[in-house]
Parts: C-alpha cells; sequence; structure tokens
C-alpha cells in the first residue's frame, strides 16, 4: 500500500496555501472573461455614481458641480469599493450551492485559500475600480492637492479598504443560505454604512442623531482619510481611526469566515 | 486475507434528530467496484462525505488506504476522488480551465497540469470543447468533466456519488464503460446508486442500506437469490383479459399477482419450475391468446421492494435528508 501510496503521489508536491490562493484567485478573475456583464458592472457602475451626484445634486449640495466633485470623488470611490465585496459573497454562495466547494475540500489543499483566493481576486477588483474612478474623475476636472504621497495614501487605504469588507462579506457569503439572502443582507448592510457617512455630504449638516452614527460609522473614517489624502488636509486622526477598523473587522471576520468554510456542510 | 481498501466500522451520523448513520460496517475490497444502493434518504451519500473527509462520523471509524478519516484526512485526501451528485464544476471556466485549475490545487506542476488536463479532455471525448464554456455543455458532457476532474490526481480511491442520475441513456453508458477501464487499471470504485441495473451491472459486490442501516449485502447473484423463487410475466394480447390471467396466475401461485395496467402484464413469484409448464396450460385451457409470457429471476427492483417493503423510485420524490443537510445553512 505505502508503495502505491509514493508512486502517485510522485511528481506532485503539498504545494503551498500560498500557491492555492493564487490558483483560486486566478480562477475567479478568469470567470470575468465569460461573464463581461461583472467587467462592465464593476467599471460602469461607479462611473454612473460619479456622473449622477456630480451633476444632479453638486449644484444644490456644494453650490457647484465643480466644487462638488472635488468633495465627492473620493467618498464615490470608497462608496464604489464597499459594493466590490458582493462578488465575493455571491462567489461563495454559489460554489456552496453547486457542490464545487465539496470538490475543494476533498482536494489536499489550504483550507484558507478558497476564500482567500476570493478575497484577493476582490482586490484586484478593487484595483481597477479605483483607477477607472480616479482616471474618470480627472478627465472631469478632479484635481488632486495632496501630492503624490497623498495619492498613493489615498489608493493604498482604498485597496485596504476593499480587502476588509470583502471579508465581511464572505463571512455572509458563507452564511447565506442562497445568493438571495447574500444581496439582502449584503445591501442591508452595505447601503446604509454607504449613505449614513461622510460619502455625499458632510456629517455636519445631518441631523444630531444621524450625526452619532455617521461619526461611529467606519466608513466615514475612511473616507475622511482617503478625502484628506487626496485634497490635502489633516489626515492623522481619520486615518488611525480607519486603520483600527479595518484591523479589528479584519481580525473578527477573517477567522469566522474561515471556520465557517471548514464546518458548513 | 486481503486488506480491505475502505473499511468502516459502526459508522454514525445524526443530523439533528435524524440519524442518517446508524451503525454502518463496510469492507470494500482493493481493485474492485463496492455499489451502496438505497432509496434516496438512505444515507448513502452521507457515508461517502464521511469517507471524503467532509463530514465527521458521531461514532464509529472509516479508513482509507489504511489511514483514519478523522485523525489523518490529508493523507486521505491524497488518495480519493470525488464525483458527487451535482457536477461540480465551475461553469464560468472552460473545460480546460477547470481540469488544469484542480492539477494546480493538488500539487501538479503547471506543466504537468496542462497535460494531465489535456490527456483528460482527450480520453473523455471532451477535445473539442475544451476551450469552451462549461455553462455551454450538456448534462452528459458536464457529468463527464466532473469526472474528470475527480481523477486528475490519479486517485487511488474514486467515490461515485450517484453518477448517472439525470443522464440519457447514451451518456450512462459511455460512464459505464470509463468506469470499467478505472477498475481494470487498478481504481478502486465506490458507487452510489438509485438504479438498480446500474449496481446490477457494476458492481462486485452491493450493500443495501435502509434508514443509514446496511440491510443486505452481496453480489447481484447473491442478493437476487435472497428473494428466492423466479418470476412470471404474462402478457395477454387482449388487454381485457389481463384481470383473467392475474386470476389464473394466483391460483397456482398462491399469492394475489401483481398487475400493472399501462404495459398490461401480469406478475407473480414462483418456487416450483413445474410452475412455468402449468401456467402455459391453464392460460391454453382457459383460451387466452398469449403475447408474452417470460421466466425470470428477480430484477435488483424486486430484491429491493422485498427488501425494504418499498420500491427504490417510490421515494425518489421524497426530500431526502442528502439533499437537506447540504441545504442546512
Amino acid at each position: 500500500m505505502s508503495t502505491t501510496t509514493s508512486t502517485r503521489a510522485e511528481g506532485r508536491n503539498r504545494g503551498s496555501a500560498l500557491s492555492h490562493t493564487l490558483t483560486i484567485a486566478r480562477r475567479n478573475l478568469l470567470q470575468i472573461k465569460s461573464d463581461p456583464e461583472q467587467l462592465i458592472g464593476m467599471t460602469l457602475q461607479p462611473l454612473m455614481f460619479l456622473v449622477l451626484f456630480v451633476y444632479v445634486f453638486g449644484g444644490a449640495i456644494a453650490g457647484s458641480s465643480r466644487e462638488y466633485l472635488q468633495f465627492a470623488l473620493p467618498g464615490i470611490l470608497v462608496q464604489g469599493i464597499a459594493f466590490t465585496g458582493f462578488q465575493t459573497a455571491l462567489g461563495l454562495n454559489i460554489d456552496f450551492q453547486r457542490g464545487l466547494i465539496d470538490r475543494f475540500r476533498s482536494l489536499p489543499m489550504a483550507r484558507s485559500a478558497v476564500v482567500g483566493g476570493r478575497i484577493l481576486a476582490d482586490a484586484v477588483r478593487v484595483v481597477w475600480g479605483t483607477l477607472i474612478v480616479a482616471g474618470f474623475g480627472v478627465l472631469l476636472g478632479f484635481r488632486f492637492h495632496g501630492g503624490v504621497a497623498g495619492a498613493i495614501g489615498a489608493f493604498t487605504m482604498v485597496v485596504a479598504f476593499g480587502v476588509t469588507v470583502s471579508w465581511l462579506m464572505a463571512f455572509i457569503g458563507v452564511n447565506a443560505r442562497s445568493p438571495e439572502a447574500v444581496n439582502t443582507f449584503g445591501f442591508l448592510l452595505i447601503l446604509p454604512l454607504t449613505f449614513a457617512s461622510s460619502v455625499f455630504a458632510p456629517a455636519e449638516s445631518m441631523p444630531g442623531w444621524l450625526q452619532a452614527f455617521v461619526k461611529i460609522n467606519p466608513l466615514t473614517s475612511v473616507v475622511d482619510a482617503t478625502r484628506a489624502l487626496m485634497l490635502g488636509g489633516p489626515v492623522t486622526g481619520a486615518a488611525v481611526k480607519a486603520v483600527v477598523w479595518m484591523v479589528v473587522i479584519t481580525a473578527v471576520f477573517a477567522p469566522l469566515t474561515v471556520a465557517r468554510y471548514r464546518r458548513r456542510l | 486475507m486481503e486488506q480491505a481498501a475502505i473499511e468502516t466500522e459502526g459508522l454514525g451520523k445524526s443530523f439533528g434528530s435524524v440519524r442518517a448513520l446508524d451503525g454502518i460496517d463496510l469492507q470494500v475490497a482493493p481493485g474492485t467496484v463496492f455499489g451502496l444502493l438505497g432509496p434516496n434518504g438512505a444515507g448513502k451519500t452521507t457515508a461517502i462525505r464521511v469517507l471524503a473527509t467532509l463530514i465527521r462520523p458521531d461514532e464509529g471509524r472509516a479508513m482509507v488506504g489504511g489511514f483514519d478519516v478523522v485523525t489523518h484526512p490529508g493523507e486521505v485526501r491524497r488518495l480519493i476522488g470525488l464525483t458527487g451528485q451535482y457536477a461540480a464544476v465551475d461553469e464560468l471556466l472552460s473545460g480546460r480551465e477547470n481540469l488544469y485549475m484542480i492539477g494546480r490545487l493538488i500539487g501538479l506542476p503547471k506543466g504537468a497540469s496542462r497535460s494531465r488536463a489535456n490527456e483528460l479532455l482527450e480520453s473523455f471525448d471532451l477535445a473539442d470543447a475544451a476551450t469552451k464554456n462549461v455553462k455551454t455543455y450538456s448534462g452528459g458532457m458536464r457529468r463527464k468533466l466532473d469526472l474528470a476532474a475527480s481523477l486528475v490526481g490519479r486517485p487511488q480511491f474514486l467515490y461515485l456519488d450517484e453518477p448517472t442520475t439525470g443522464l440519457d441513456p447514451r451518456s450512462r453508458l459511455q460512464l459505464w464503460v470509463l468506469i470499467r477501464e478505472l477498475v481494470a487499471d487498478g481504481t478502486t470504485v465506490l458507487l452510489t446508486t438509485q438504479y438498480l441495473d446500474e449496481a446490477d451491472r457494476l458492481a462486485d459486490e452491493i450493500v443495501v442500506i435502509d434508514h443509514g442501516r446496511v440491510i443486505a449485502g452481496g453480489t447481484s447473484a447473491e442478493l437476487k437469490s435472497m428473494v428466492g423463487g423466479q418470476v412470471l410475466q404474462v402478457r395477454p394480447a387482449e388487454p381485457g383479459d389481463v384481470g383473467r390471467v392475474a386470476s389464473i396466475l394466483a391460483e397456482f401461485a398462491g399469492e394475489d399477482a401483481e398487475v400493472h395496467r399501462d404495459s398490461q402484464l401480469a406478475t407473480v413469484t414462483i418456487s416450483q419450475r413445474s410452475a412455468l409448464g402449468q401456467a402455459v396450460r391453464r392460460l391454453d385451457d382457459a383460451d387466452i391468446p398469449i403475447d408474452d409470457l417470460a421466466l425470470r429471476r428477480p430484477s435488483l427492483d424486486e430484491v429491493f421492494l422485498g427488501l425494504t417493503g418499498h420500491t427504490a423510485e417510490a421515494e425518489a420524490d421524497a426530500r431526502s435528508e442528502d439533499n437537506s443537510e447540504r441545504s442546512l445553512a
């Protein structure tokens, strides 16, 4: 028996968790090729938000759409990123429904790779979305006032935030009973977080009870920090809060998600 | 005696109040096809999932290739291939990408993953569709790809959980041929099925399970002889005569004949060999023209009915624990 085993295992190494994660990430990105709607969605949706908000509400909120563009672009960037995680949640959930997870779990591969690969693929999407929105913003007249360091800082902040949200959404994805439930829970979570924040309007313009929520909303810290990095201004307070939030959320939901993934039938 | 390739002892597993496995003992000889037969919800899928390290048993022990599934799941995963009830392939990738991905995940280098993928696509007659999205595949093609995916690592043990459910007869036959070839190469196959003819044709040994328990085991011939007797089937030329035929058969068989209205067949189980001649004479005396008359050994369907008190198909519609355990969130 043992001789057979070793012959069969020949030419196979264990492969590291990293290579498994990269393989899964590659798989998830390859899916875009046959699902072009995904690419269209992740490209056009944030652009649509940008155009609609800037030109529909810009004048009313900030006096002119040009000025509002400066204020809104960092927020809409973050808001768009918050929706990227849906792909992780839906994708994981569908893998469970289709039995693909059974196959993965019956393979001698790292248990963390299926979730990790999803999130890595999301990170790539986030980078794409960020560049699209920022590039389009510049075409519309957005100007960076925080310098190159600020721009790089903002970019890093946004990508880190995207990964954090993906863990949260992955948690929903492995727990929800169906893709429909993923959508319900996802929107219930993401919509209030994005709107009841400083994405579209400054917190000071809101009623007191709402301000209280807006101020503790992690998204507000991320948006404030991103905005400060892109436009110039005091960064530290918001950035520290944002980083703490991201670390806490990841530290809680990453292990919960992986544990749930292992145990779910 | 040869060491069993797969062995379970007193395997038990409950889902809430449902006892999915209630003390299952199995012994599978290496290089054979072992059929796990039973209606939906009998515990077949649960047994496979335990042996595939997907769930842990509550009680008992399961060894695969000398490794305990609970204490050495990693080693077991290295030896097995699993094809489940649903074609577990990525619909948004091409057939080749699916197989390449599995190769990479089990630790094959890039080149080897690519050549293994091509080799399998070739031998499963999927080479023409290799670069097409699985989304565009037919049900039969998906099943074949799914089976190919479970073979990427040349597993010693192949678990096939209802591999031909929902397949057209031609794809089914093709799959049977493939399974026989694998076994000829030394693979040990554990097959679950609701189709008795499938177990009949493929399995060297069959275990019938119901409500999480083994209720019978042996070769197909042994199981058939267990029920005893032979089956006499008569179809009258005139559909109106089937009732009369049934009562004549019942007279000397000593039991009520079963009448199948659609096919106009009257069936009885008989134990003496003289019964056939008797039947012919009596039917002739009664002047009933006969279209078809056959004496045969019971099918596994009838064996199953005799053992469980219900037919395999009767429960096929019932939602099973096999399915619900999957959706427990």
